[in-house]
């Protein structure tokens, strides 16, 4: 009975692993392939039962009108998630460590509303905001540079910093502060000395979930952006609506794909050590 | 007055609100103007475009067909990646090699992975109809029937997604108390029941807070849908947000497309409420 159930149990995970990981291995052998092998019909496993060519990757790296170029919307793409990312875990965390400490109150207006108005930006779907952040964009010089969209990511990376910090520092006891303050530090000096040094943990976690939502982000980089400042999946995403050079195509998507694919094995760190457990609540 | 407290709390509350606040006043101005491709500006014509918005059938069977959606995967993403944190919870082999595998597509860009998936759905030259022939199923229309379009929107919704729930609800089993599992134990319960009446109830708060959050990304679906299928064959798999991004920024009606928005986002508002209250009632039995 047990040695089925064990039995069954591996058959599911199994399953699930292939489910997960074929289109990174479809990906990986298309972008392998040429223009021949990809148009005779769905083959996978490279010299047994197509001839490999690099033309795919070498592609992304060459200019002229063979190459597509990938370094540029790579740096972007980089560029304004980390940039993003940074302002909104300072901005984020600051706000979240006064929400938890202390009380707010401007008329009707407490310290759950705030909370709550923080954290249901979530609920807007992007469409909503694209045309107005189109048009702002517009008036100020923004339109299609790269400050822009980072201040429009700040928006929808911002929730979800203050909402992992918030939950976090609800797991620090308070007396922390206190002892802190008792020995002499101004309510500043307690968060800069004592708090942040202890809540590494609470802060890495956001981050990574704002380079995950910046990094994936298509919606308002496709809109906000044309030629001059192009993102990884818009770049991506111009390259499938033309002739649909598929080797390319794998190669890139790869390429886009790996640095947070990385940050999975992080995550699986801090879940096992029971460290994300406040984190969601 | 300047309080330490105002120190902490004010830079990310002015910068969000001057972020969100100005754009939101402006479409909700915007939705009552005739704001089109052939004139801009902002003319006051009253309530003309909600009057439209209510008889444009079109936008009321986009939203049918979100909720179905969102229903459909929402409820797969819940069974497997339970079924999936259940199964990597305890000691097993290569559980820590599962667990990070599992956790990889939510990492991924969900428009480069459906570039990925569109050439694997290719009804010719794609792995999934050459696999399946193999079994002796004939080529499936995945992108180009309604039926087909439909199911492969659900599929790499499910694909990218399910690990967003698998990784919350193993860190709520991570975190759950052993005592409850020695009462179940010393009442000689089996494995069956200790699910359905312990892991089941004590993972009730994380498993609304899941499925809510995950309810409400999905009704914003739409990087999916635009590479997949653009809300094609016809219309099988628009969603209010491909409705609206085709009104706005492709026929550039602006200020249709405000009152369309508008409209969305106070009934997204009100369902989730819904069902965020309804789900707490019956899984936890008190008021939010």
């Amino acid at each position: 009975m047990r040695r089925t159930y064990q039995t069954a149990k591996y058959l599911c995970l199994l399953g699930w692993s292939t489910f997960v990981v074929f289109p990174f291995l479809w990906a990986l052998s298309t972008s392998f392939k040429d223009a021949n092998a990809v148009t005779s019909g769905a083959t996978y496993i490279p010299w047994l039962e197509f001839e490999p060519s690099t033309k795919g990757w070498q592609s992304l790296f060459s200019s002229g009108s063979q190459g597509i170029n990938i370094v540029t919307p790579f740096i972007n793409s980089a560029m304004v998630t980390l940039i993003a990312s940074v302002i909104s875990l300072i901005l984020g965390t600051l706000a979240a460590y006064g929400l938890s400490r202390y009380q707010f109150r401007a008329g009707f207006v407490k310290n759950s509303d705030i909370t709550f108005f923080f954290i249901s930006q979530r609920i807007m779907p992007p469409i909503v905001l694209a045309i107005p952040f189109f048009l702002m964009l517009k008036e100020i010089g923004a339109l299609d540079t790269i400050a822009g969209l980072v201040l429009v990511y700040i928006a929808l990376l911002l929730p979800i910093a203050v909402w992992v910090m918030i939950d976090f520092f609800g797991s620090i006891p308070p007396e922390l502060d206190e002892m802190a303050m008792i020995d002499g530090c101004t309510p500043i000096g307690a968060f800069f000395r004592v708090i942040l040094p202890n809540s590494v943990a609470g802060i890495v976690v956001a981050g990574m979930f704002c380079l995950i939502f910046g990094w994936n982000d298509f919606f308002f980089a496709f809109i906000l952006t044309f030629t001059k400042t192009q993102l990884l999946p818009v770049a991506i995403v111009s390259l499938n609506s033309s002739v649909t050079p598929w080797w390319s195509l794998s190669a890139f998507a790869l390429i886009s794909v790996t640095p947070l694919a990385l940050v999975a094995v992080v995550v699986e760190r801090f879940m096992s050590r029971g460290s994300l457990a406040g984190a969601f609540r | 007055m300047l309080k330490p407290k105002h120190f902490f709390l004010l830079p990310a509350l002015l910068t969000l609100a001057a972020i969100i606040l100005f754009p939101l006043l402006f479409t909700v101005r915007v939705s009552f103007s005739s704001w089109d491709v052939y004139q801009a500006g902002l003319n006051y014509i009253g309530g003309k475009n909600y009057l439209r918005v209510f008889a444009d059938g079109r936008f009321w069977e986009s939203l049918m067909r979100l909720s179905s959606l969102s229903l459909i995967t929402v409820t797969l993403q819940y069974v497997l990646g339970f079924a999936l944190a259940l199964a990597v919870w305890k000691e097993a082999k290569g559980q820590r090699i599962f667990r990070v595998l599992f956790l990889i597509p939510m990492m991924t860009t969900p428009v480069v992975m459906s570039v990925i998936w569109r050439t694997m759905l290719h009804e010719s030259l794609g792995p999934t109809n050459d696999i399946l022939s193999m079994i002796g199923i004939g080529p499936v229309p995945w992108l180009s029937s309604a039926a087909g379009a439909f199911i492969s929107v659900i599929m790499v919704e499910v694909w990218q997604w399910t690990p967003f729930m698998f990784l919350l609800l193993l860190a709520g089993l991570v975190s759950l108390p052993k005592e409850p599992y020695l009462a179940a134990a010393i009442d000689g319960a089996g494995p069956w029941r200790t699910f359905w009446q312990v892991t089941f109830p004590l993972m009730a708060p994380v498993s609304i807070g899941a499925v809510i959050i995950r309810l409400i990304e999905a009704s914003k679906i739409m990087d999916t849908v635009y590479v997949l299928t653009s809300g094609g064959p016809g219309t099988a798999t628009e969603t209010p947000s491909y409705y609206i991004y085709i009104r706005g920024l492709r026929d550039f009606q602006v200020g249709y497309s405000a009152a369309l928005s508008l409209t969305y986002l106070v009934l997204m508002i009100i369902t989730l409420t819904i069902i965020a209250k309804l789900l707490m009632r019956f899984l936890v039995g008190k008021e939010a």
